[in-house]
């Protein structure tokens, strides 16, 4: 099949040029367009808007039920992260002591847990709609790369719970991570390193990725339906596939 | 409309397409607070599960014949975890490798264990003090020779199949057992004290947060996995993505688990690297599904399409 006719055709839609480099968009007093932080300006600026930011108007089919799933997966980590700032600020031991503790455990917990539910219908929903057609396919792999470090975070989370679930999954997952010989730099039996992992690295990696591929959807916008596909000013389709 | 942004082309991308209001604000915020309210219900009905973690003392008190057996074995240099491998010993009992492909050979030790001296001699010479028994026994295994202690411990290891509790104490049939059962005893005492817990945990550094080698001890008994199996949380019940009580667990490792449920990977013994060298293939299969022919074209032949985007196409039709 040739890559005109697949839905893998990943081709980077046109661009209209932005103004030169060099060239001022502004008259006013006081405004110099030369630079690294003009260049940085005008390259957020024409590729993300503030009206591409916070769209007031959009497609129609975006108006199906298979949009909401990205929309309530990213409030569910909203909560994933409010409720771990608190457990990590009263301290690892707090939810095990306290009835209010344990309460914020559990929002952590279920929040977890939706956060997956829905991300994982985002995922599902993306790849029956092709998501990653009309130059879509960086947007597509940040998504697989953010459910993959969701995971490992999870992960982490239940090694440092510090009770029976936390020394039953490491000692099981120890010998799956010492098979690949890195058991050595990522010891799932040493809390203090899941601790730190956990409630840092990980929640900045998977926020920073989070806010990437946001910037990465509003830029490009959702992809049009599979059949409906998008012809250029050129006349040759670059959104094809789906039903004949 | 208004003028178009420099490299925005979405009026273009979207000609012919119906736009209609749309206010993204209000959206996440139904859905922020939508999922807070389920959150705060899900919390207050069903809690989140916290089973108190396992201990050595309370393996110690609960079941003493399996604690002495495994100190025994952690002394013979018998034991899982000191035939274990790296990283944490040199040998090779757990190592794994996929013909000349050994991960865990190549990286070498580096979390160092001596089941022997970690688990049973070091703890109970910081317990001698006061204890002139012990004091002695210890000297009497450490002068002895490797092939008299490997003796001792084997007569010893052999009548723990017939141990019986007497006076909370094991006791074992009468025999040449050298200082061993003295030593045991002594550990047994220091684990139900709870001294053991703390003593595997030393290090050279005040504060300790690196559980590795109370849990390797703990591991290599039987106590502390029947505690698993009473919990369903064995390999064979789908191992760590379950956890203890009725909850989800980590739902999302279901196919990573599933492999363990299936041959060969259930009775491969490198059946670990199997498992991660196929979730890692996969991984990257679902990374670069945009650029896999056939893959990235089921979309099209299975037309869930039709469903998310129905009226959309109604509006087609029309």
């Amino acid at each position: 099949m040739s890559e005109a006719s697949g839905l893998g055709s990943s081709r980077e839609v046109p661009r209209p040029a932005g103004p030169a480099p060099g060239t001022s968009r502004t008259d006013s007093p006081g405004v110099d367009d030369r630079g690294w932080t003009a260049a940085v300006r005008r390259r957020l600026d024409g590729r993300l808007p503030l009206e591409e930011v916070l769209p007031t108007r959009q497609p129609a089919f975006v108006g199906s039920w298979v949009y909401v799933f990205g929309v309530v997966t990213i409030a569910a980590l909203v909560w994933v992260l409010v409720s771990g700032c608190v457990l990590a600020f009263m301290g690892s031991a707090w939810w095990h002591t306290s009835s209010l503790g344990h309460f914020f455990n559990s929002i952590h917990f279920w929040s977890v847990q939706m956060f997956f539910i829905f991300m994982v219908l985002h995922l599902w929903g993306q790849y029956w709609g092709a998501g990653w057609r009309d130059g879509r396919a960086k947007t597509w792999m940040v998504g697989v790369v953010l459910f993959l470090i969701s995971i490992v975070t999870a992960f982490t989370g239940y090694l440092i719970q510090q009770n029976f679930d936390s020394q039953w999954i490491a000692l099981n997952a120890k010998d799956a991570v010492n098979s690949t010989g890195l058991g050595g730099i990522f010891n799932v039996l040493n809390f203090g390193q899941m601790y730190g992992i956990h409630v840092m690295l990980f929640p900045i990696a998977l926020t920073l990725l989070v806010v990437l591929h946001i910037v990465q959807v509003r830029s490009r916008g959702v992809v049009r339906p599979i059949g409906d596909p998008y012809v250029p000013d050129s006349g040759e389709s670059v959104s094809t596939g789906g039903p004949r | 409309m208004s003028a178009r942004r420099p490299g925005i082309d979405k009026a273009d991308y979207y000609r012919g397409i119906r736009m209609t209001p749309y206010d993204l604000i209000k959206e996440i915020a139904i859905a922020t607070v939508g999922i807070l309210v389920v959150v705060l219900i899900l919390s207050a009905v069903l809690s989140s599960p916290d089973v108190p973690s396992a201990t050595i003392q309370a393996w110690a008190k609960a079941d003493p014949v399996d604690f002495v057996t495994t100190a025994a074995s952690e002394l013979s240099g018998q034991s899982t975890t000191a035939q274990y491998g790296p990283p944490y010993t040199s040998g090779s009992g757990s190592t794994q490798s996929i013909g000349p492909i050994e991960p865990e050979v190549w990286a070498g030790v580096h979390i160092p264990v001596d089941a022997p001296l970690d688990f049973v001699l070091q703890p109970l010479s910081q317990a001698t003090v006061g204890d002139q028994t012990l004091a002695s026994a210890l000297n009497t295994f450490n002068d002895a020779s490797a092939g008299q202690q490997a003796k001792w411990l084997n007569a010893y290891t052999n009548a723990l199949g017939s141990a019986t509790l007497v006076d909370n104490e094991v006791s074992v049939p009468s025999g040449s057992y050298g200082p061993v059962p003295i030593l045991m005893s002594r550990l047994l005492s220091l684990a139900r004290s709870g001294g053991l817990d703390a003593l595997l945990l030393t290090s050279d550094h005040f504060y300790q947060t690196d559980y590795t080698k109370p849990l390797l001890f703990m591991n290599d008994g039987g106590y502390f996995v029947g505690l698993a199996q009473a919990q369903d949380l064995t390999g064979s019940q789908w191992g760590m993505m379950n956890e203890t009580g009725r909850y989800p667990g980590q739902a999302w490792l279901w196919l990573y688990t599933l492999w363990y449920q299936i041959p060969p990977f259930n009775t491969a013994s490198n059946g670990d690297l199997l498992v991660v060298v196929v979730m890692t293939i996969l991984s990257l299969g679902l990374l670069l599904v945009p650029f896999i022919p056939g893959v990235r074209d089921i979309p099209r032949w299975i037309p869930v399409h039709k469903l998310i985007w129905r009226e959309h196409y109604r509006s087609m039709t029309k």
